[in-house]
């Protein structure tokens, strides 16, 4: 790992050193103005170490620093890690158990206190303080974490997070090595916040970052002003750029149909929701170069509850997947610009990403038509034809259209099937709870970091699973202790010999995708649209769209 | 022999010969029974429309070819120029048929989806009103004739559920019941059944007909013929049934288009927010819902199932007025809190 790490970081300098010129250039003519955003509503709580929303992640990135972050790079290269306020990325040591990172000195918040070593030691026990989502996964394996999780309020994290202020060095010990620690450590849920930030979720109320952007205006009905940090010094252009617009206008509450037409009017430079699916033909047309499809890791999947009937059969399950037409479900979606059809649960140019589709008329590599005959034998061999299905959509025009064909799917392959559209505030966690009895529903899930794991091991592992709760995340509710065992092999081998650990992510996935524990739907894309003063748009795979490195003037 | 004619005393016409003439005098009211039996008669073909057009307007359709004018058309069409982003569907080819209204997102057909979702609609509504009349008579007679703890209890349970807006407790009870349904001890309804609608609508509006009826319970409770009746010793249940009901009637046949405007209308709001009719079954709110997504470049999905709500709504309670007008000219029947 060490070795890949120092790699890593090597090519992040080299190409960090090319870039500035022409950034420094580019921030001369085009730095200033306001850009202006549009999301239907506010992503929830402003507080970095809780929120948890696509639309918050992508909004921090130029406010709030970690120790590392992801690359503000376009494509694949925002997969790479950097070294943020570390001085550099950690010296391993312990077998790969305890990582020592080198803080910067001189960076300050942005309400001019200096940002040190107790602000990072108390921002880890800060994630556990406020119960944060992601404290009993990603953060677990810190030591001490065990205790904090059972008792967050007297949260020290002692000996797992050891603050020398002499020294500027932060060492954090592990449990047990962990591959993905790196990653975890880039997203927000581990920014550093001032060390008096209360430890309680700060909801409305902005808090002090380190970033070239802060709040300064939040109001969850109306919408939040970011402005340029007065504190702030550019001192990794690749972890935290300085930005071009001074300020950054994101307000909310205009529907999907008025935010296109502010676009369109030069009112408004960008919408964080989905363009209406009614407005794709016309913009695709008229308005080409102002549009921008990017790749996503994510996946479109239908998971099939193991756990009753009928999916608490195998042949069941795969008749499902045989049957789904794929090419129609990506019709539905906007076309093939806008997605591609899949069968396994890896997306495409992910890690451990072997293209496998045995569910397909022609058995391979790549989902080429349905198997209705397949399907249907399948239904018959598995004694459950005639069973009752009822499939839980989200309320929202493209999973209640994807409910409706999945119901007439069904049907054709002898099953008695129906559809709910349940609100989308509450559609996600009614399907986790198996108190529901849910058998089929539609969902998607978008990547945290780009691991396999990510996938495979958090939405199909034994411990993913919790019977009765709102937060069982293994919907489908699989559990197979030989793949368990594998996922666990895999994670391990991933700390010394990613590439290895990778071939092995690729055979889980077959193996997973096999058992069919859910039906791969389709990979989307993100259809990004700007207003015509939008310059230097710039895609990064992690966090999307980089907000301001783009110019508006 | 005289030539005298003799003359013979005039047959009297009996109240509803009388109240049927005046209603068949009133022209608006005529006019909207006829269009809205036209409406009804529609709905009620929508099997025979369907099979006739070889459509199934509850499945997804979207790979359909259908034939205009000897040219193969497909049912959603993807946009060619520039980047080909998304698929339109078929605009309305104006024949009866063959997607006369066009397609909706699935590729289904309009017109089809419309006949039977109408027919949905007037199910939901017209049950819902039998329920309503039903619950909330029998309220009202009891409450009227008993009077004292009877009439404090029950007037108490509809005051409660008069306190709440209509439309929030319809919402809320859908929103409670529509993924488990309805199961109390002997009652079991399913989460996609009509029934869970119709049920939902038919309670809330109950104290809208309660009231009224208890308050015309309690006038009628203190005539002669009532007094009579009871001195005789004839029990109560028979002079509810025989003397009471019989003098509400005609309050109760005017509540029915007013009741069934209002029903259709909570079930067109209940459907479109996705807690009435369940996909893929139609009715006009889910199709209001599906062309939600449409507006912009086909309207016609949203715009036609409104209007007929509309124009249905607007039928009932134009034939209400004047049914109203001819069978109880005297009554202050009025649906709604004034």
């Amino acid at each position: 790992m060490k070795k890949l790490l120092f790699a890593a970081s090597v090519a992040a300098l080299l190409a960090g050193s090319w870039l500035a010129p022409a950034q420094a250039e580019y921030l001369k003519e085009h730095r200033g103005g306001t850009i202006r955003l549009l999301a239907r509503s506010a992503a929830g709580t402003l507080d970095p170490h809780i929120n948890y929303t696509d639309q918050g992640w992508q909004m921090y990135q130029p406010i709030y620093d970690g120790l590392v972050a992801f690359r503000k790079a376009e494509g694949m290269d925002g997969f790479t890690i950097v070294p943020d306020l570390a001085e550099a990325l950690p010296t391993v040591t312990n077998d790969g158990k305890t990582f020592t990172f080198k803080l910067r000195k001189g960076i300050k918040f942005s309400n001019g206190q200096d940002m040190g070593v107790k602000d990072v030691v108390a921002s880890f026990q800060r994630i556990f303080k406020v119960s944060g989502p992601t404290s009993g996964t990603f953060y677990a394996g810190i030591v001490g974490a065990d205790k904090c999780l059972a008792d967050a309020k007297s949260c020290t994290l002692e000996g797992g997070v050891v603050g020398d202020e002499a020294a500027g060095t932060i060492t954090l010990n592990l449990t047990k090595p962990d591959a993905e620690i790196l990653y975890k450590l880039a997203l927000p849920h581990a920014v550093v916040l001032p060390a008096d930030t209360p430890a309680e979720d700060m909801g409305s109320k902005p808090i002090p970052s380190t970033g070239a952007y802060m709040i300064s205006a939040f109001d969850p009905n109306k919408g939040m002003t970011v402005s340029r940090n007065p504190n702030f010094k550019q001192w990794s252009e690749e972890a935290q750029p300085d930005g071009y617009p001074d300020v950054v206008q994101y307000d909310f509450g205009l529907s999907e149909e008025a935010a296109v037409t502010a676009i369109q009017n030069g009112e408004a430079d960008w919408m964080f929701d989905a363009l209406p699916s009614d407005r794709l033909g016309e913009l695709g047309s008229k308005s080409m170069d102002q549009l921008h499809i990017s790749p996503l890791s994510a996946w479109w999947y239908a998971p099939l509850n193991n756990r009753l009937a009928p999916f608490d059969n195998e042949k069941a399950r795969q008749a499902v997947a045989y049957a789904i037409d794929r090419n129609t479900l990506v019709k539905l979606f906007g076309g093939k610009v806008l997605a591609s059809p899949v069968c396994q649960v890896l997306p495409p140019d992910f890690p451990g990403h072997e293209d496998y589709c045995p569910f397909t008329k022609n058995p391979g590599t790549k989902w080429s038509a349905p198997d209705l005959d397949k399907a249907k034998q399948l239904v018959e061999e598995s004694g459950t034809k005639g069973q009752k299905v009822t499939i839980i959509a989200e309320d929202t025009a493209i999973s209640r259209s994807i409910g409706v064909y999945l119901q007439s799917v069904l049907t054709s392959i002898g099953y008695v099937a129906d559809v709910k559209p349940i609100s989308s505030n509450i559609q996600f966690t009614y399907i986790q709870n198996t108190n529901n009895k849910v058998q089929m529903s539609i969902t998607q899930w978008y990547k945290d970091y780009p691991a396999a794991s990510d996938f495979l091991n958090i939405l199909f592992s034994c411990a993913s699973f919790r019977e009765g709760s709102d937060a069982s995340i293994n919907i489908a509710g699989f559990c197979d202790k030989d793949i368990d065992a594998k996922m666990q092999k895999a994670l391990d081998l991933g700390v010394t010999d990613q590439k290895a650990a990778d071939k092995m992510w690729a055979e889980i996935d077959r193996q997973i995708t096999d058992k069919a524990p859910a039906v791969g739907l389709f990979t989307p894309k993100r259809l990004d649209f700007v207003s015509k003063r939008v310059g230097n748009f710039k895609f990064n795979r992690q966090f999307n769209w980089m907000i301001t490195q783009s110019w508006v003037q | 022999m005289s030539n005298q004619a003799v003359a013979m005393p005039r047959k009297t016409r009996g109240p509803w010969a009388v109240a049927f003439a005046k209603l068949a005098r009133d022209r608006a009211a005529m006019a909207s029974l006829a269009v809205f039996l036209l409406i009804v008669l529609a709905c009620l073909s929508a099997p025979l429309y369907a099979q006739w057009a070889g459509t199934d307007p509850f499945a997804s359709t979207l790979d359909a070819v259908i034939q205009i004018d000897g040219a193969d058309v497909p049912v959603m069409e993807q946009s060619t120029e520039g980047l080909g982003l998304g698929y339109t569907p078929l605009g309305p080819t104006w024949r009866l048929g063959n997607y006369f209204l066009g397609a909706d997102s699935q590729g289904r057909d309009v017109m089809a989806r419309m006949l039977y979702g109408g027919l949905s609609s007037l199910l939901i509504s017209g049950a819902a009103t039998i329920f309503t009349l039903i619950i909330g008579t029998a309220a009202g007679l009891i409450a009227g004739y008993f009077g004292g703890i009877t009439d404090t209890v029950l007037s108490r349970l509809l005051d409660v559920l008069w306190a709440f807006p209509i439309y929030l407790l319809a919402i809320s009870l859908s929103i409670v019941t529509i993924a488990q349904g309805i199961s109390i001890g002997p009652i079991e309804i399913e989460s996609g059944s009509l029934w869970l609608p119709v049920i939902i609508i038919g309670i809330v509006y109950v104290p809208y007909v309660a009231r009224p009826i208890r308050g015309q319970v309690l006038s009628l409770r203190h005539s002669e013929f009532v007094f009579a009746a009871i001195n005789l010793g004839v029990p109560g249940w028979r002079i509810l049934w025989r003397d009471i009901l019989p003098n509400i009637t005609t309050t109760l046949i005017v509540f029915v288009p007013l009741m069934m405007a209002l029903n259709m209308l909570t079930e067109s709001a209940l459907s479109f927010l996705s807690i009435g009719v369940q996909p893929p079954a139609a009715s006009w709110g889910t199709i209001i819902q599906d062309g939600q997504a449409l507006l912009y470049t086909r309207p016609l999905v949203a715009l036609v199932p409104g209007l007929a709500i509309a124009v249905s709504v607007m039928a009932l309670n134009v034939f209400g007025d004047g049914l109203r007008d001819a069978l109880d000219p005297r009554s202050k029947v009025r649906l709604g809190r004034d």
